[in-house]
């Protein structure tokens, strides 16, 4: 490892493949096994080739400080394969019916313990901040993970402007609840009780790294990955990178989210990434880094704090992270 | 029937091999997106879930149609059912596990628990298939193959163990199974729902 002034897990913009080469190299492989099939007359099961990236091209300013380096996950996965259990519990249920879900226009209702409380449009929230771009890793409480290149505003520059007051020791936020626009919400026997809702303490949302995206890989959000407002918390599981914000809450009491809800003893408030602290179900101690193969899975350590400790372990100073998990 | 057995046997077969072959086509064609292992090892347990059930559908099947084919192919799929759960088992080793931490796994994991019971029941179920050992276990034949009851239940909150936010599938599931379990209760007795168990009289 070479040795750098920047943190331990950041790394030199100019070192990543470009997307353009590595789409390129995506959909001449595709174009390969497509031929080959051809000949060998089986029928394709769908379209592996890549997709052209979706969206309005946003202008932003690269953060090397706050990026990492490792190889992102290419834009295809990332916005084919994810949760948004709005949408379905199956991980290409988003990327199919998002769609069905209107964006614009789009509010978010601003309440509780600040000064500037109100119904802010989507435009009016975002327009005075300029626009960074940080890749960040994301760890699925699932034990897989990707590399996504965000673009976005520091969460702490957006909830200042609202001037949260001295009784804000909690920072609360909603998705939309549109039964007619997310058809999981229609579902009889979900255990969900919607909105999905989520939570920060105020220190954690003041933290450098917690971010407010509205793009990834340079364009506007596509709707499966949470337009048009989302949040991305790196060293925290993905449950806690609330999408499709309608509702941002400052209040004295803790939330309660809503996996913590669903399965308390399996989902905590924190959800900090932690290797030391299995999952019920499974180990937390390694993930599958996304594209992974079925010849050899693409297996790393998974690091406490998602490798962001030196950020934010401060934050949890004191506290044992087994029993605030 | 009008559908020669032969014929019948075939197109049960491929059936039966869908799931499989969908997964190598899928696996060829790389369309199995970027976390391939969870894909499969997925599929094949849902493919070994839904044959079990199939198979425990071809008796009443049988005696709603007054037709025996049914019967006829039902140790196929039961043997397909256990084909797909061995395959589910290795997959979820390689794939999931990676051959790391079998001891926890195994021993604190409720749902793995679960289905790894419901593979053991199966087990003994797939080894005495053949004719001779129809013929050997006399019987105790039957008895010891309705051990497929408590594994198709223990298969079923295996899958309603992980599924998190929406039971809707495995209540539907859940009903289909509870439907068969009831026919066969009702026209052949409860008792004949009990496993192991000496046959009554006949």
């Amino acid at each position: 490892m070479l040795i750098k002034k920047r943190p331990s897990w950041a790394l030199s913009y100019s070192d990543i493949t470009p997307e353009s080469v590595y789409l390129d190299r995506r959909r001449f492989m595709g174009g390969m096994v497509a031929a080959g099939l051809a000949g060998a007359g089986v029928p394709r099961i769908a379209d592996a080739a890549a997709l052209p990236i979706q969206g309005e091209s946003l202008s932003f300013t690269a953060m090397p400080s706050f990026s990492t380096d490792e190889e992102k996950t290419p834009y295809e996965d990332v916005t084919r394969y994810n949760n948004f259990y709005e949408f379905g519990t199956g991980k290409d249920d988003p990327a199919r019916y998002a769609d069905e879900m209107s964006v614009d226009p789009w509010s978010v209702t601003v309440e509780g313990e600040c000064n500037r409380p109100g119904n802010y449009a989507l435009e009016d929230l975002v327009k005075p901040h300029d626009y960074q771009e940080r890749i960040y890793r994301l760890r699925c409480v699932e034990a897989w993970s990707m590399v996504i290149p965000w673009i976005g505003i520091p969460l702490a520059d957006m909830l200042q402007r609202f001037e949260p007051n001295s009784r804000a020791k909690y920072v609360y936020f909603e998705t939309l609840y549109d039964p007619d626009q997310m058809r999981a919400q229609r579902s009889l026997f979900s255990t969900i009780d919607w909105p999905y809702r989520e939570g920060l303490r105020m220190d954690e949302a003041m933290n450098e790294l917690s971010f407010m995206a509205v793009g990834l890989y340079g364009k506007t959000l596509p709707k499966q990955n949470g337009a048009p407002l989302r949040l991305v918390l790196p060293w925290k599981y993905g449950f806690k990178s609330i999408k499709s914000i309608v509702k941002i809450r400052f209040q004295e009491e803790r939330p309660r989210t809503t996996w913590e809800m669903i399965a308390p003893q399996e989902y905590g408030f924190y959800a900090n990434v932690n290797p030391e602290v299995d999952h019920p179900r499974w180990s937390q101690k390694r993930e599958r880094r996304l594209p992974s193969g079925l010849l050899s899975t693409n297996w790393i350590e998974t690091r406490k704090f998602n490798g962001y400790g030196d950020q934010v372990a401060h934050l949890y100073k004191g506290m044992d992270l087994a029993k605030y998990y | 029937m009008v559908l020669p057995m032969p014929l019948f046997r075939a197109l049960v077969f491929l059936l039966a091999a869908g799931p499989l072959i969908l997964l190598i086509a899928n696996i060829a064609t790389g369309t199995l997106g970027p976390d391939p292992g969870q894909e499969v090892t997925e599929a094949l347990g849902l493919a070994a879930f839904q044959l079990l059930i199939v198979t425990l559908a071809m008796s009443p099947l049988a005696r709603l149609t007054s037709w025996s084919g049914w019967i006829r192919v039902r140790r196929m799929l039961g043997l397909f059912a256990f084909f797909y759960a061995g395959l589910h088992l290795l997959a979820f080793l390689q794939f999931i596990l990676g051959w790391s931490d079998l001891w926890a796994t195994f021993t604190k994991r409720p749902y793995i628990v679960l289905g790894s019971l419901s593979f053991l029941l199966l087990l003994p179920l797939a080894m005495t298939s053949t004719r001779a050992m129809m013929q050997r276990l006399g019987k105790r034949w039957k008895p010891l193959h309705r051990l497929i009851y408590p594994a198709v239940l223990l298969a079923w909150l295996h899958f309603l163990w992980q599924s998190r936010s929406d039971i809707t599938e495995m209540l539907i599931y859940g009903l289909v199974i509870g439907l068969l379990l009831v026919l066969r209760g009702r026209w052949f007795g409860w008792r004949s729902l009990i496993p192991l168990q000496a046959p009554p009289f006949r």
